[in-house]
């Protein structure tokens, strides 16, 4: 979450993608270069932007679940708790 | 107290003790393990620009080394936040700290990419009777945590013989000559296995998990293997949305049953780049590969004999390939408390030489 390897290892375990594919899917996503990944500046606030979770505790941002949500969306893929999450709070 | 030459370099042995090596040792070693990889599991010899750069981390006079720029991966792990908790004389600190609270520490304190659930036992069977306890500790993690949860568990198929379980012991039947009960011994523990693991990652899976760590596969040997695969393969019919990781417990599979197969195949005696043909076909999305530490040999030795065999098992994969990179495995060495000197190096070795996806 410094970076983005946990989205990285999301579309590895998702779709099977190996490290190249997976940085590039992300990158693309996240529309930088797939060396930019592991820049912790430029992550930092292209995560603080995107509201997808970052390491230190900043008030009223999303956390957990609430990260996940947006995740989701920025990857095209689905979240196993997000489902839950969804079907349980069908009316 | 011996004293490092000038044309010396400082390397750690299998077993974590420092010695001294110049470089001409050092690439004899690297060549040495490479062979040795070739002899014992068929795989391709590294070729000259491989072995150069091997020798090149050794001899880095710098005491951790890393991966350039732009060639990270990214981090698995087996047995979550236990690692704190538990004070067994193995790796934890002996430190009390709920499996909560440690998750979130190893989530933002030391950036883990991906991190999971276990219980304290950490074995399939251990869990099947606490279910609903895991599933709620489930649910709630996966509330507060953001990167990928899985649940793990060793199979650890030992636990269904006797005295700890309700099959016959193959290693005490062949002791009398039972050759035919323990092979049936071992095939009944595997189906049970099976159903265990189908039972109890199938709830984890309805509690939001993200997927399961098969972690240790094999450890009871090739019925092991068998009985964690026909498992896997159930799990991924259930929920096909599961992220799987299988992680072996040795380099090759060993045949306490001898005879065991999955999908037509003789199991016993498989090395990493044969086991994974497997763990794809049942429908693991990253597979852990392990090569064993010789605690008598050099890191460079064991560095290369491990890097060989591991960049087989990536040539080879379709999917993931996150080698173990720990205690006595992946060419670090079999202590507690690792050499960092060394780890850096078997960690870079593996991630730019014998391309990794994650470790």
């Amino acid at each position: 979450m410094r970076t983005a390897g946990d989205l990285v290892a999301r579309m590895q375990f998702s779709r099977n993608m190996r490290l190249d594919r997976a940085k590039e899917y992300v990158a693309k996503k996240l529309n930088v270069t797939p060396y930019d990944l592991s820049d912790v500046y430029l992550m930092r606030e292209l995560r603080e932007q995107l509201d997808i979770g970052v390491v230190t505790a900043l008030p009223t941002a999303s956390r957990g679940i609430q990260s996940k949500f947006k995740i989701e969306d920025l990857l095209g893929i689905k979240i196993n708790c997000c489902e839950n999450y969804r079907a349980r709070m069908k009316r | 107290m011996k004293v490092m030459r000038l044309t010396e370099y400082m390397i750690n042995m299998g077993d974590g003790s420092r010695t001294f090596m110049t470089k001409e040792q050092i690439l004899n070693d690297i060549q040495a393990g490479i062979a040795d990889a070739v002899d014992c599991t068929g795989v391709s010899e590294l070729n000259a620009n491989e072995i150069e750069f091997i020798c090149e981390i050794m001899c880095d006079k710098n005491r951790v080394v890393g991966v350039e720029p732009g060639n990270e991966v990214v981090m698995t792990e087996d047995f979550g936040g236990n690692r704190f908790g538990i004070d067994s004389g193995t790796c934890g600190n002996g430190i009390e700290l709920g499996r909560r609270e440690s998750s979130l520490l190893f989530e933002k304190a030391w950036s883990m990419d991906t991190f999971e659930l276990g219980h304290t036992d950490y074995s399939i069977k251990a869990v099947k009777p606490i279910i609903a306890h895991e599933m709620q500790t489930m649910e709630q993690m996966q509330m507060l945590m953001t990167v990928p949860l899985l649940y793990g568990t060793m199979p650890n198929m030992g636990l269904y013989y006797i005295p700890d379980g309700p099959y016959g012991n193959p290693a005490d039947l062949m002791r009398e000559f039972k050759i035919e009960e323990a092979m049936a011994a071992a095939e009944a523990a595997a189906d049970h296995l099976a159903r265990d693991i189908k039972f109890v990652s199938v709830k984890l899976q309805e509690a939001g998990s993200d997927g399961f760590d098969f972690d240790t596969t094999a450890s009871a040997g090739d019925a092991d293997f068998v009985g964690t695969l026909k498992g896997v393969a159930e799990l991924r019919k259930e929920r096909p949305e599961a992220n799987i990781m299988m992680g072996m417990a040795g380099e090759n599979v060993l045949g306490i049953h001898g005879m065991i197969e999955y999908d037509g195949k003789v199991v016993a005696g498989m090395y990493p780049h044969e086991q994974v043909a497997l763990a794809e076909k049942v429908g693991v999305n990253v597979f852990g590969p392990v090569v064993n530490t010789n605690t008598g040999r050099s890191t460079a030795w064991n560095v290369s004999r491990a890097v060989a065999i591991t960049k087989e098992c990536v040539r080879k994969s379709n999917i993931p390939i996150h080698p173990n990179m720990g205690m006595g495995v992946g060419g670090i060495p079999m202590s507690e408390t690792p050499p960092i000197e060394a780890a850096t190096r078997a960690s870079k070795a593996m991630i730019e030489i014998a391309k990794a996806d994650g470790i």
